[in-house]
């Protein structure tokens, strides 16, 4: 039950500020900080600034509508999970399954984010500025809307492993490496993958094919909303070359009870 | 707020199925610093543990001792501390013993701890013609099976101390005190049993002579590793994966003297299409050192703060499938399950990133800031 001190102790850590509400997390547990930014969705706050986050897990999680977070510090993991519209703006790097099962809206990292970035997303955009770890966008699929993740820097291993749907670019702005990201597109049976410059190491279930017009378009596009965000020059992004990876078959294992 | 209870958790779960937390940090100056910054940083991971163990490696501790091996000893009966005792007494000068202080804390059944500082019998050593730290293993392991876990030397380094047991990180640091205590390292341990029970022994790190191991995951590998270290004298006592790993740093780098870059070409090595790519000389290493030591080859998912008098290693499993975070700030060097970890002690780094598989990140007192050794996979 809401009891006097409660409510004290969650006001003393409100801040009311231009279009937002500011919320102090210091020290907060996951499920603390999570009850209170439903709370204060529910009282009608559209705008949602979360300070000195330090690893606390799901914020945004499964929330609908139009929402902006901004959140600063260094969130833990699953962020943004099953989140279903809003808009999040990292000021900082994200831990491990950021944008878990999300299913529309937009994350953007103005960092680096840890491993299986985009697990089994649905829907809605990720964009990462620097560099993600392993298996990125595993398990993407795409029902009615296509889920697009865009990584600036370099991917770790297995990245878009057992892709269903969605679409990866990986643009690998960091000029003095390259991309050393391997197995490529294992087990993928849906979905396609744009990777800047050349690639070494393809997964098993994984082709290369050359870009069209209707690629680039996408490409374009992308890199644009990249830029925009993070405040990139697209025409220099776009002049070099990229490599579409898409699967060999969409039902790879089709005949193996027929 | 409305407690989360009533909301969304009717089944009262205030945990998520997780992982262990592993975090370390060494000051390269080798200065000595309190609890206080390693116990917030481990505690900021809960979620990862469940309570069931927990657990802390000091490095640095017992200056006004550091040429005595320290034992801290766990007993669960007057009988078991009687016979050790007897056998401490027989093969090494007991220089000092006592009982380690404890006070009130959230922990369930604590077992007597004591602490020894001893050293070796030099005739006996003499006798034997093998090293102290060999002499010194040697009866550790001796005791350890032979007791069968009614006492257990969980802790055998010099001027190092682990204390561990089963309860949150926040409930073990308070039970032992260890806001009495300093030391230029710390390597703490949360953790989440899986496939073996949590017991006061089970908890990490492991430690023989000065390596302590904290482990995060599973070693698949596990029955392999252990044939091939009992062929060398090692014996596992302690029901879980993780004390092959402390007997295989010991029995690589102490014992064969393989250079600690090599170690993780051992423990996880390049696949063999990536060693059939290599120049002639790099391959014939590879080669030879997979051959030879094919059962210290370490399979399933895991990542690993190990330490040593000075070193601090990380190493996660060639496919990556556990966390581990490497950051740099001040004169410090951090390993951590989870940046955030970090941050809440040293909110301003020089340097943060995530390790790939099978990178090995040591951080060494007085040595060139860190050194940071991307081999096992060399691309």
């Amino acid at each position: 039950m809401e009891t006097p001190t409660e409510t004290l102790k969650e006001l003393s850590r409100l801040k009311i500020e231009e279009g937002a509400i500011g919320v102090n997390a210091l020290e907060m547990r996951s499920y603390e900080l999570n009850a209170l930014i439903r709370d204060l969705v529910k009282k009608g706050f559209k705008g949602l600034n979360l300070y000195n986050v330090y690893g606390q897990r799901y914020i945004g999680a499964g929330l609908s509508g139009d929402i902006t977070f901004k959140v600063y510090g260094t969130p833990g993991n699953d962020l943004g999970i099953f989140m279903n519209g809003p808009n999040m703006y990292v000021y900082g790097n994200v831990g491990d399954g950021c944008g878990n099962t999300m299913n529309d809206g937009l994350i953007a990292v103005y960092g680096h984010a840890g491993d299986i970035v985009g697990y089994s997303m649905r829907g809605g955009k990720i964009f990462i500025r620097d560099d993600v770890g392993y298996r990125a966008g595993i398990h993407m699929k795409g029902y009615r809307t296509a889920p697009t993740l865009v990584i600036g820097g370099c991917a770790g291993d297995f990245i878009g492993e057992y892709m269903a749907g969605g679409i990866i670019l990986l643009l690998g702005l960091d000029e003095s490496r390259r991309h050393e990201t391997r197995f490529i597109g294992t087990g993928m049976h849906g979905g396609v993958i744009y990777v800047r410059g050349k690639i070494t190491h393809l997964g098993k279930g994984a082709k290369m094919m050359d870009i069209d017009e209707n690629d680039l378009r996408v490409i374009c596009e992308l890199v644009k909303q990249f830029c925009d965000l993070f405040n990139f020059n697209s025409s220099k992004i776009i002049k070099q070359e990229f490599t579409k990876i898409v699967p060999v078959s969409h039902r790879p294992y089709g005949r193996l009870y027929t | 707020m409305r407690p989360l209870s009533q909301v969304n958790n009717p089944y009262k779960d205030d945990k998520n199925i997780d992982a262990c937390a592993l975090f370390g940090m060494i000051n390269i100056e080798g200065t000595r610093f309190p609890f206080k910054d390693p116990l917030k940083a481990i505690s900021n991971m809960r979620e990862r543990g469940n309570g069931l163990g927990a657990g802390f490696a000091v490095y640095g501790i017992y200056p006004d001792h550091k040429e005595l091996y320290a034992f801290h000893v766990m007993y669960l009966n007057r009988q078991a501390k009687r016979r050790v005792e007897k056998s401490l007494e027989e093969e090494f000068r007991v220089v000092l013993s006592e009982e380690l202080p404890t006070k009130e804390a959230k922990v369930s059944n604590p077992p007597l701890t004591w602490r020894y500082f001893v050293e070796p019998n030099t005739s006996k050593v003499n006798e034997e013609k093998i090293t102290e730290d060999d002499y010194v293993m040697k009866n550790v392991m001796r005791i350890n099976v032979s007791e069968r876990g009614k006492a257990l030397i969980f802790s055998s380094g010099k001027n190092m101390g682990v204390f561990k047991g089963v309860g949150y990180p926040e409930d073990i640091a308070e039970y032992f005190c260890l806001e009495e205590y300093e030391g230029y390292m710390w390597i703490c341990h949360s953790r989440y049993p899986t496939n073996t029970p949590g017991w006061w022994g089970g908890a990490h790190p492991f430690s023989l002579l000065d390596w302590t191991v904290a482990h995060n995951g599973e070693l698949s590998s596990y029955g392999a590793n252990r044939r091939f270290l009992e062929a060398y004298g090692y014996k596992c006592t302690m029901q879980t994966d993780t004390e092959v790993l402390t007997y295989a740093f010991d029995l690589l780098v102490r014992k064969h003297k393989i250079p600690l870059e090599l170690v993780p070409k051992i423990l996880t090595p390049p696949f063999w299409d990536e060693i059939d790519q290599m120049q002639q000389k790099q391959k014939q290493l590879l080669t030879a050192l997979r051959q030879t030591y094919s059962g210290l080859l370490m399979n399933g998912p895991f990542s690993l703060i190990v330490a040593r008098q000075g070193q601090m290693i990380g190493l996660p499993d060639r496919m990556k499938l556990r966390p581990l975070t490497a950051g740099m700030g001040g004169s410090f060097l951090y390993l951590s399950s989870e940046e955030a970890a970090i941050r809440v002690v040293q909110p301003t780094l020089d340097k943060v990133w995530n390790l790939t598989g099978g990178e090995i990140v040591v951080g060494m007192v007085k040595a060139p800031a860190f050194v940071r050794l991307q081999l096992a996979t060399m691309r």
